[in-house]
C-alpha cells in the first residue's frame, strides 16, 4: 500500500481531544510506518503466554543499557579525560557536583548490574535452547552484544584512574605482547604509549563514549528485529506458531506483548530498581567487588600492587587465563589427543578425519614450543567465543530443559558451578591449590561445550508437548 | 566407582572451603575493630576529628578533594569553620591543600604523604573496614631505632611516617613473647611467638582517652571519605518507599491485565 493511500488512524476511546490526536497520527502514519512499527512490535507481536521467572532479563538489559547512556551523559559533562586530572574529577562528581554522587553510583552500580542481568538472560537461554533453529542470529548478535559489553566495560574501567583501573588494563592490553610476531607492536598501538598513559586513558575514553555505545545500540536493534522476525521461545522450547486460530491467524498460546508483557515487564523492572536501590544506596562498594577498595588510590604508574584483580564480571575467563601453567600445557595436550580421537572416531568422511588429525598435531606443536602465556590468551579468548557455536554444538531433539535428560541437566549444573568457581578464583590471589581448582573447572567448561554433541545425542530425553503447558 | 567418586567430590569440596581460608590467614595482622558505640553521624566526634585533623595531620597530609565549608555537614558555620580550622590564608570555598611540597617531602620522609580524602575508603579490605585500618595504625606505632624517624607501625611495617600523636599517646614498644599452648591431649606443648604492644612511657592522654581521639578523628576520616554518605542512606529510604507503593500498582496493574490469560 502507498504511504498515501493509508487508513486513518482511529483511536477507539471517547474524549473531545480523539479527532486532534487522530489527526496527527494519521498525518505523522502517511509518512512514517508508526502504526506498522507500534503493531509489528508491540501491539501484535504474540509472545508465548507462558514467560517465566528468567524472561524479565532482556528488558531489564535494555533498561539498564538506557540507565549507563543517561547518566553517562551527565557524567560526561563534568568528568576530565586526563591522566592529571581524571582522579579528581570523579571526587568532584562525588563532592561538588549536585546530585553527582547519586548520578556516579548509578553508573557504577548499573556496570556490574548490567552483567548480572546480561549472565542471567545468558543462563535462561542455554535452558532454554534459545539458540536452537530457527534462532541461531538471535543468539550471535546477542553473544556480539555481550563481547561488546565487555570491551565497553574494560574501557569505561581504566577512566576513574585508580590503581586498580591502571594496573587492570596494563595487565590486559600488555596480554596481546604474548601473541607471536605481531604482540609488542599491537599493544603499543592499543596503548598508543610503552605504558598505559594519558594517551590511553583519552582513546579508552573516546571508545567507551562514542564507538562501543554505538555498536551496542545497532546491535541492540539487530537482536530485537532478529527476535521479532521469528518469534519468541519460550520455557517449554515448543513453537507457538504451529498452533493457530483459524480465525485470526494468530498462535493460540500468544499473547499481544503490549499490554500483556509491558505491564508484566513493568513489575520486572519496579523489583529491579528495588534491588537496584538497595545495593547502590546501602552499599555501592558491595563489599569490593562493584567498586574494588584499591580504585580509591590514584593511578601509580611506579607502584604495582600486591593482588591484581580484574573486576568480578571478567574474573571466570582471567581464572581460565592464569590456569595455563607449563605444568598445564601437558593435560591439554593429553585432552586434545583423546578429543581429536573421538571426533576423528565420529566423522565418516576420510578427510575430515585427516583433516582433525593435522589440526591436532599442529595444535600439540603449538602447545610445547610457544609460551604457555600465549595459549592462555587463546584460551581465554576461546573461552568467551566457543558460545557463538552453540546452536551447532547442541544436537538434542528437543530445545528446553524440561524435556532434557539427566545428562543434559547435569552437565549445565556443572557448566554453572565451575563458571561460579572460576569467577572466584579470579578474585582470589594465586594459590597453588587454587590453580589446581581453576584447571580442573577450565576442562570441565570447554568440555560441556565441545562434548556437547555427544551428550546431547546420547541423553534420555523426553517427547515436547504440542502446545505450551502453562 | 561410585566409592571413588564420593571420595572425590569430598576432597574437593573440603579444598573449596579451605581455600578462602589460607588466603585469609596469609594476612598475619589481626585488625582491631573501631569502636561499636560511636554514630557516624555524630556532630562533637566529628568536630572533634576535624579539629585533630587540622591541627595534627594537615601539616604534611592534604584532604584535596575537599573543601572547607563542606564542613558545614558537621554543624559549624562558615565563620567558625574560618576561625576553628583554617590556619593557611585559604578561603572557605576552597580546597584543604597543604603547603608542603610534594618533591620535598619524598626527600625527607622517602614518600610525599598521601591525600587523606578517600583514604578511609581505599584502606578498606576483608580483613576489616577502612576504618578499622587506620584505628588500628594510628594505635600501632611502636619504637625502633633501625628506622630514620625511629618510629614503625604494627600494621604498615617500615611505615615512612613518624607518630604524629607521640605526645598524646606516649611512646610503646613491641614485646615478643614466647607462650606455651598445650596441643594435643597427651599434654605435648607448642610454642607460639607473640608480639604485644605495651606502652613504655605515658603521654599527655590515658590510654582510653587517646583510643577516644584516635576513634574520633577515624570517624572524621571516614565522613571525609564520602561526605555525601549520610545523605545517601536518607534519601535511599524515602527511594525505597517510593518503590513499595510503586510495586504495589505495579502488581495490581499486571493482576489486573493478567486475569483473562489462561
Amino acid at each position: 500500500m502507498a504511504a498515501a493511500e493509508k487508513q486513518p488512524v482511529t483511536i477507539t476511546c471517547a474524549g473531545p481531544l480523539n479527532g486532534v490526536l487522530s489527526g496527527v497520527l494519521t498525518w505523522a502514519d502517511q509518512r512514517f510506518p508508526l502504526m506498522s512499527l507500534w503493531r509489528d512490535h508491540l501491539a501484535e507481536y504474540y509472545a508465548p503466554k507462558n514467560f517465566n521467572f528468567w524472561y524479565y532479563f532482556g528488558s531489564l538489559a535494555m533498561l539498564v543499557l538506557v540507565l549507563q547512556i543517561a547518566t553517562g551523559i551527565f557524567l560526561v559533562m563534568h568528568y576530565k579525560p586526563d591522566a592529571a586530572l581524571a582522579f579528581a574529577s570523579v571526587e568532584y562528581i562525588m563532592r561538588d557536583v549536585p546530585g553527582g554522587w547519586l548520578i556516579r553510583y548509578m553508573h557504577s552500580t548499573g556496570a556490574s548490574a548490567f552483567f548480572i542481568v546480561v549472565y542471567l538472560h545468558m543462563f535462561r537461554g542455554l535452558m532454554y535452547g534459545s539458540y536452537r533453529k530457527p534462532r541461531e542470529l538471535i543468539w550471535i548478535f546477542g553473544m556480539l552484544i555481550y563481547l561488546s559489553l565487555m570491551a565497553e566495560a574494560f574501557f569505561g574501567y581504566l577512566l576513574p584512574w585508580g590503581q586498580m583501573s591502571y594496573w587492570g588494563a596494563q595487565v590486559i592490553v600488555n596480554l596481546f605482547d604474548a601473541l607471536p610476531i605481531i604482540g609488542p607492536d599491537l599493544s603499543l598501538w592499543i596503548r598508543g604509549d610503552y605504558v598505559v598513559s594519558d594517551a590511553t586513558l583519552n582513546r579508552f575514553f573516546s571508545f567507551h563514549v562514542i564507538a562501543i555505545p554505538l555498536v551496542l545500540l545497532g546491535l541492540v536493534a539487530a537482536h530485537i528485529m532478529a527476535l521479532h522476525e521469528v518469534g519468541s521461545n519460550n520455557p517449554d522450547g515448543v513453537e507457538i506458531k504451529k498452533v493457530t486460530d483459524p480465525k485470526t491467524g494468530h498462535p493460540v498460546d500468544g499473547i499481544p506483548f503490549h499490554p500483556y508483557y509491558t505491564v508484566k515487564d513493568t513489575l520486572g523492572a519496579v523489583v529491579f530498581a528495588i534491588v537496584f536501590c538497595v545495593i547502590m544506596f546501602f552499599m555501592p562498594e558491595l563489599g569490593g567487588y562493584f567498586l574494588e577498595y584499591n580504585n580509591f588510590i590514584p593511578a601509580d604508574p611506579l607502584k604495582t600492587p600486591a593482588h591484581i584483580a580484574p573486576v568480578w564480571y571478567f574474573t571466570p575467563y582471567y581464572s581460565i587465563l592464569r590456569a595455563t601453567t607449563e605444568d598445564f600445557m601437558w593435560v591439554l595436550g593429553l585432552a586434545l589427543v583423546a578429543y581429536s580421537a573421538l571426533l576423528a572416531g565420529t566423522l565418516r568422511i576420510q578427510a575430515a578425519r585427516v583433516a582433525v588429525a593435522a589440526i591436532a598435531a599442529v595444535l600439540l606443536a603449538g602447545f610445547f614450543t610457544i609460551d604457555p602465556k600465549v595459549w592462555g590468551v587463546v584460551l581465554m579468548g576461546a573461552a568467551t567465543l566457543i558460545f557463538f557455536l552453540l546452536p551447532w554444538l547442541d544436537q538434542s531433539p528437543v530445545k528446553s530443559i524440561r524435556y532434557k535428560g539427566t545428562l543434559c541437566r547435569s552437565a549445565l549444573a556443572v557448566f554453572v558451578i565451575v563458571f561460579l568457581i572460576l569467577g572466584y578464583y579470579g578474585t582470589q590471589p594465586v594459590t597453588t591449590g587454587g590453580t589446581l581448582i581453576s584447571q580442573v573447572c577450565t576442562l570441565l567448561y570447554f568440555a560441556f561445550f565441545l562434548l556437547m554433541p555427544w551428550y546431547t545425542r546420547m541423553d534420555k530425553t523426553t517427547p515436547e508437548p504440542e502446545r505450551v503447558t502453562g | 566407582m561410585r566409592r571413588f567418586v564420593v571420595k572425590l567430590a569430598r576432597t574437593l569440596l573440603v579444598a573449596l572451603l579451605a581455600m578462602p581460608l589460607a588466603a585469609a590467614a596469609s594476612e598475619s595482622v589481626k585488625l582491631d575493630r573501631m569502636p561499636a558505640d560511636v554514630d557516624p553521624h555524630d556532630p562533637v566526634s566529628l568536630q572533634r576529628g576535624a579539629q585533630v585533623f587540622v591541627n595534627y595531620c594537615m601539616g604534611c597530609h592534604s584532604a584535596a578533594y575537599m573543601r572547607y565549608n563542606r564542613l558545614q555537614d558537621l554543624g559549624l558555620g562558615e565563620q567558625q569553620i574560618r576561625d576553628n580550622l583554617i590556619f593557611t590564608g585559604a578561603k572557605v570555598g576552597e580546597l584543604m591543600k597543604i603547603g608542603m611540597d610534594s618533591k620535598d617531602s619524598k626527600e625527607w620522609f622517602g614518600v610525599a604523604p598521601p591525600d587523606l580524602s578517600v583514604i578511609a575508603r581505599s584502606r578498606s579490605s576483608t580483613s576489616g573496614s577502612g576504618a578499622d585500618w587506620l584505628y588500628t595504625y594510628l594505635r600501632g606505632f611502636y619504637r625502633d631505632p633501625s628506622r630514620p624517624t625511629g618510629w614503625n607501625n604494627t600494621v604498615f611495617p617500615n611505615v615512612g611516617m613518624p607518630h604524629a600523636l607521640w605526645q598524646l599517646q606516649g611512646e610503646q614498644v613491641l614485646k615478643t613473647e614466647v607462650v606455651a599452648m598445650p596441643r594435643g591431649s597427651k599434654g605435648e606443648v607448642e610454642k607460639h611467638e607473640m608480639q604485644r604492644l605495651v606502652l613504655q612511657k605515658p603521654g599527655a592522654m590515658k590510654p582510653a582517652e587517646y583510643d577516644r581521639l584516635v576513634t574520633d578523628l577515624v570517624n572524621f576520616l571516614a565522613y571525609v571519605g564520602e561526605p555525601s554518605a549520610q545523605q545517601r542512606t536518607r534519601l535511599g529510604i524515602y527511594v525505597l518507599m517510593f518503590l513499595g507503593v510503586l510495586f504495589v500498582l505495579a502488581y495490581a496493574l499486571k493482576q489486573e491485565f493478567w486475569k483473562d490469560v489462561h
